[in-house]
């Protein structure tokens, strides 16, 4: 039964890495674009939650009325200002830029908040739970993480292929010159691309303030989960994002209940097996 | 008419003969500095040819890493395995962590390859981490708080401190010096013709018959096995490992990255340049702790964003300088 449960609790946090990875698998699929900072972007979200919450007494999920719009418009504006000026350049500026954009996030917010771990305290959500099966206990906050990704998800996919906005995201992620030529302003698209993407970030930055403690330097392990959720699920499949961070989950949610210390260690192999044998995910579908 | 066709300039002249004396001064520095100015310059060194390195990766072979921390720490864990465990002399234990570095990079590579730009560049990062938690589960190099070079391992190098201090001093030396030269012997090879078409076109090279994948390969393997020694080096400097600092991304990638960028990247000048500027920055600045981190990124931004090309780039173009030539002049007589 410990195994079952294992593999249930892993089923629930790959909802949370698939929020990760969500915002950076839309990203990529509009404009090409790995942001190395969107870790650090979920982590300075989770700060900025623990600071309004903190101000104002608010419940942590509520902080999100603010974070959200904040992070989105904190991402149109870089998008704006920085980002697009990196773009149509080869592979180097828009790496090394965002790069640079984690050191100086995670440095930043070590000069603000110190490096003392914080939480955001949920309350009863936290504690509160069901059984399943018997030894196989669901929390009511995986289970949220988990809907919350399902919707997200859900929601995405119907702005991408059902809305006036998300012809034009896949009318420049297919073929930039002639969106443009059709009037589609690329750059407004970019952005709104981005402000999407951090408006995802805050949610997962929210649920990962109120899941476990975190610091200035949680950033990079996040991006690499959301990356081998990407990877794993299929470069370009929204759905497959899902899978992958659930695929994820439950690796390391078994290696955990191996030993401790082979908790993370299994995810990372789980990726490189999966990149051994179906270097473009178990479903890709862009090429 | 007819022209001439070198590739030496009388820049590049003066500027080898000044590298030959600056090489005779540094050898020589033991006899005539103290310890602290031989660690100083032996840090410069390994960030030297750390960059140097990074350079042919990512400024020539196309390949942008950020896992470079993955062979920085395996080279010190083989150095510290072999000499702490097996009994030893740590500088035999240097080029083994070279070669093993290198062997462990050819099956990586393989795997890596799979992913495309960025995607790579996160794909090493993985395997770094990879690296990293498996050392940690070493139990008897002390599992996740790390351990110490015993002293009689330390012994083993020179049995003095000062004449200890002067080997790992000249290993450096070596090293960092052996980087560029490496690097300059490279790129003036035909692998170097190779490396310097991928970098200005990866597809016009390929339709030019290079085998883009083969030299990308060799590029990888190299660099693995020379960065395998620098971290070795950098254990015998450090004495104490533990796997967070032997396989720290700020350290061995992000400062590296940074000097690059900074310095000029695709140039052999660049990493030079950039690494004079960053300990610079950081004599001035260190004091300013995470701030510091901060203005180094802010940095690298401005610089990607408005003079791609880095420093050199810009004293390149505006003086047509070149200290380390590779390409070839025409002249008309």
């Amino acid at each position: 039964m410990t195994w079952i449960n294992a593999i249930v609790q892993g089923v629930l946090v790959g909802g949370l890495y698939a929020l990760f990875a969500a915002g950076l698998s839309l990203i990529f699929g509009v404009m090409r674009l790995v942001n190395v900072g969107h870790g650090d972007l979920i982590v300075a979200a989770s700060y900025l939650a623990w600071s309004i919450v903190h101000a104002t007494g608010l419940h942590p999920l509520l902080s999100l009325i603010i974070v959200a719009p904040v992070a989105a418009v904190f991402g149109y504006t870089l998008q704006l200002g920085i980002l697009n000026h990196t773009l149509g350049k080869g592979i180097l500026p828009p790496l090394l830029v965002t790069f640079g954009l984690s050191v100086i996030i995670q440095n930043g917010l070590l000069q603000i908040f110190t490096a003392d771990t914080r939480k955001l305290d949920a309350g009863a959500l936290e504690t509160g739970s069901f059984a399943l099966l018997p030894g196989v206990d669901i929390g009511y906050l995986p289970l949220l993480m988990f809907a919350t990704a399902v919707v997200v998800i859900g929601a995405l996919q119907f702005l991408f292929y059902s809305t006036g906005l998300g012809r034009e995201f896949r009318a420049v992620s297919d073929d930039r010159e002639v969106a443009e030529l059709m009037g589609v302003d690329e750059r407004r698209v970019y952005a709104a691309a981005m402000a999407l993407s951090l408006a995802v970030v805050a949610v997962a930055g929210v649920f990962l303030a109120i899941r476990s403690n975190f610091d200035p330097f949680m950033g990079p392990g996040r991006l690499i989960f959301g990356f081998e959720a990407v990877i794993i699920g299929g470069l370009g499949n929204l759905w497959g994002t899902l899978a992958g961070g659930v695929i994820l989950g439950v690796a390391q949610g078994v290696g955990a209940e191996i030993d401790p210390g082979w908790q993370v260690l299994a995810g990372h192999i789980a990726f490189l097996l999966v990149l051994a044998v179906r270097p473009r995910g178990l479903f890709p579908r862009i090429s | 008419m007819s022209a001439l066709v070198s590739r030496a300039t009388r820049a590049s002249y003066v500027a080898g003969l000044l590298a030959l004396v600056l090489a005779a001064v540094l050898v020589s520095a033991p006899w005539w500095t103290g310890i602290a100015t031989e660690r100083l310059i032996g840090e410069f060194m390994i960030y030297l040819a750390l960059a140097t390195l990074w350079n042919l990766l990512a400024g020539y072979a196309g390949l942008v890493s950020v896992g470079q921390q993955a062979y920085v720490g395996f080279g010190a864990y083989v150095l510290i395995s072999l000499a702490s465990l097996a009994g030893w002399s740590p500088l035999w234990a240097v080029p083994v962590a070279g070669l093993g570095a290198a062997a462990i990079a050819a099956p990586v590579a393989r795997l890596v390859f799979r992913l495309q730009g960025a995607y790579f560049a996160i794909g090493t990062w993985v395997i770094a981490e990879v690296f990293r938690l498996v050392c940690a589960q070493i139990a008897v190099l002390g599992g996740g708080s790390g351990t110490s070079l015993t002293p009689a391992a330390m012994k083993l190098v020179a049995a003095s401190r000062p004449a200890r201090e002067a080997a790992i001093y000249w290993l450096a030396l070596a090293l960092g010096l052996g980087a560029v030269a490496v690097a300059y012997a490279l790129l003036r090879s035909r692998i170097g013709l190779a490396l310097t078409a991928i970098r200005d076109s990866e597809i016009a090279s390929d339709s030019l018959g290079i085998r883009i994948d083969r030299v990308k390969f060799a590029v990888y393997v190299l660099v693995a096995g020379i960065t395998g020694m620098v971290g070795a080096l950098v254990e015998l400097q450090k004495v104490r490992m533990s796997p967070d600092a032997a396989f720290s991304v700020n350290d061995w990638t992000a400062f590296v990255i940074f000097i690059v960028v900074i310095g000029g990247i695709g140039t052999i000048e660049g990493p030079i340049l950039g690494a004079l500027i960053y300990f610079a920055l950081r004599e001035y600045l260190a004091e300013l702790g995470s701030l510091y981190l901060m203005i180094l990124g802010a940095l690298a931004i401005l610089v990607m964003l408005t003079a791609p090309q880095g420093l050199w780039g810009f004293v390149q173009r505006r003086f047509g300088l070149s200290l380390f030539p590779t390409g070839y002049r025409v002249r008309g007589l």
